[in-house]
């Protein structure tokens, strides 16, 4: 074989590996899309799960599953944007920042199951809480800390230098030049890389399964108080999420209609997930335009 | 001097104003950073004395631990501590779905940046990006409704192995290595290719002569990060796996590992009982074995040619 005729074969090889790699997820979207939307209805989504019977639905679930998510948020976001903040603007080279950026090396490579371990020697034996949410969102934040860090450093690196040099010349401090200038305008990156992160939270299971736990009680949606313990506000109750139910009907189910349940819970669970990458890149787009008056 | 004086105070005044958001915002900042490494050694030390309590507190040998293939810990009279099966069987699957993934991972990679790069990267970035996005729960239960009965119809077995396990991991980690190997790939400069090409070389031979042995650190990180990203996966894998504790023979048999067997038995046993220490020392086991990869990225890394 000549080297022209090897060229053509290879060149073939890398597009069959393309066709492959496109096909593989059209096959995976379609599957869990034509089986699941069948089963998504709103009596589907309002209706708490069943234990034993049919016909059950996803109710608790959804609503853990945010509640979770938007718990991990608030406490995530805040910090991973600082130690962003401090890795981009204030870190000297040395031993103190190589070891900040071996610890985030090393907790984003961390399997789920490791921190969901922590998770239960920590917020659920050490304190005395058992599965709570607030034990979940704590576990899912050491989860979702290093990538919101990494985010926030590069959008902050991102900033043009020449808008942070006008600031300083202007005789602004750097703390407010970073509070007025930076942040502003990294603000939009920020953004897109949390909700990205945020839809990676979303079907997260293995950190949950021993810290929210796999059991919901009874919940009383009229009830805003979070400190009553049948309230969906309280922290300190247990809470299965919509990605723990998926991974429990299929393993330890009873109820008849595992493969309906499992079906519309995985379409609503990567519906949920396309949402935020779609958000994410239309949210960060547009906000771009607006404080950059590009088109 | 009535007019230097208020001039003074307000300057003075307003000076310990700033300093004061200065080092305030320095240090809140600072604390957030800090928290990286107190969770970090927080984890490190936690499961490290909750791991190694089997072998100093319920007197479990280690080596056996790490050699004997019997296991069965709730058993009151003998209790058997022999994990080596769950360890063969995570290595097994981590190293045959790298061996999948790989080629496919930098295939697509080297499509995306020598093939076709323009249009070939806008349809397979995106197509990669949602392929990160679908949870794992999600790969699982796909795998046990679809790749399961296929396997026991068409292959062979009960459709439970480490076969069906395989692939479920090699889908799951194709997208990280192809996004790093497609960051290695682009980052080459365009001077070798022209180089290459300039001498008359083929892109084929370009690729496999040049860029490859170029990029190759950068190629073997992409595929150590995700063989670890492979070898820590547990719920997707314990729903394809059949989760038998014994020692696997062929491709065909069921069998687990310890990402599995963890999430399994966690909940069945009584928190601080000898079969339930040996679990935190799985545990153990699992984050040693996630410093071991880190360190090999960074041999990897340190050997970067460009």
């Amino acid at each position: 074989m000549n080297s022209k005729a090897a060229d053509r074969v290879a060149t073939g090889v890398f597009i069959a590996i393309a066709l492959v790699i496109v096909a593989i997820l059209a096959g995976l979207l379609s599957f869990i899309l034509i089986n699941g939307l069948k089963h998504i209805s709103i009596h589907f989504l309002t209706t708490p799960s069943s234990n034993l019977l049919a016909g059950g639905g996803i109710r608790d679930q959804l609503f853990n599953s945010f509640y979770v998510l938007f718990v991990t948020m608030i406490i995530t976001v805040p910090i991973g944007v600082g130690g962003g903040i401090y890795m981009a603007e204030y870190a000297k080279p040395g031993k103190l920042t190589n070891s900040i950026r071996s610890c985030i090396e090393v907790l984003a490579s961390l399997p789920s199951i490791v921190i969901g371990m922590f998770g239960l020697l920590m917020f659920v034996t050490l304190t005395g809480w058992g599965y709570t949410i607030i034990g979940g969102a704590l576990a899912l934040t050491v989860f979702n800390l290093p990538v919101m860090v990494r985010v926030s450093e590069d959008a902050i690196r991102s900033v043009p230098r020449d808008q942070k040099e006008a600031s300083l010349a202007l005789g602004i401090t750097h703390w407010h030049t970073i509070k007025t200038i930076i942040l502003p305008s990294a603000f939009p990156t920020i953004l897109t890389g949390a909700i990205l992160a945020a839809g990676r939270v979303f079907g997260e299971a293995a950190a949950l399964l021993f810290t929210a736990g796999q059991s919901t009680g009874r919940l009383d949606y009229t009830d805003w108080n979070p400190l009553s313990p049948t309230s969906p506000l309280n922290l300190f109750r247990p809470a299965e999420t919509l990605a723990v139910h998926i991974w429990a009907v299929n393993t330890q189910g009873l109820i008849p209609d595992v493969k309906d349940v499992a079906n519309g819970s995985s379409a609503v669970l990567v519906l949920s997930v396309l949402i935020f990458n779609l958000m994410a890149r239309w949210l960060g787009s547009l906000i771009h335009r607006k404080v950059t008056a590009t088109k | 001097m009535e007019k230097s004086i208020p001039a003074k105070a307000r300057l003075l005044k307003s000076e310990k104003n700033w300093m004061n958001g200065e080092v305030r915002g320095k240090i809140i900042v600072f604390l957030c950073a800090i928290i990286m490494i107190s969770a970090t050694i927080a984890i490190t030390i936690f499961l490290a004395t909750k791991g190694v309590q089997s072998f100093t507190k319920n007197g479990v040998s280690l080596i056996e631990f790490l050699t004997s293939k019997q296991w069965n810990p709730a058993d009151p009279a003998k209790p058997l501590y022999g994990a080596l099966p769950f360890i063969v069987g995570s290595f097994a699957v981590t190293f045959l779905s790298a061996l999948i993934a790989a080629p496919l991972g930098i295939g697509g990679a080297i499509f995306m940046t020598e093939i076709a790069p323009s249009w070939g990267r806008k349809i397979l970035q995106p197509v990669i990006e949602l392929l990160v996005g679908i949870p794992s729960v999600v790969y699982g239960f796909i795998g046990l409704t679809v790749l399961v009965p296929f396997v026991r119809t068409h292959i062979g077995g009960l459709g439970f192995s480490l076969l069906s396990g395989m692939i479920v991991l090699s889908i799951m980690i194709l997208p990280t290595i192809t996004t790093i190997a497609t960051d290695a790939m682009s980052s080459l400069p365009n001077t070798l290719r022209e180089g290459s090409f300039a001498l008359g070389a083929t892109r084929w031979q370009t690729i496999r002569r040049v860029l490859i042995p170029a990029a190759l650190p950068n190629l073997l990180t992409a595929i150590v990060l995700g063989m670890a990203r492979a070898f820590g996966e547990a719920l997707a894998v314990q729903m394809v796996i059949g989760n038998v504790k014994d020692m696997p023979h062929s491709l065909l048999d069921a069998s687990a590992t310890l990402t599995t067997i963890i999430t399994l038995d966690m909940g069945e046993t009584t928190f601080g009982s000898p079969e339930n220490n040996i679990l935190w020392a799985m545990g153990l086991l699992l984050l040693i074995m996630s410093f071991a990869f880190i360190l090999l990225i960074r041999y990897l890394s340190s050997r970067r040619k460009i």
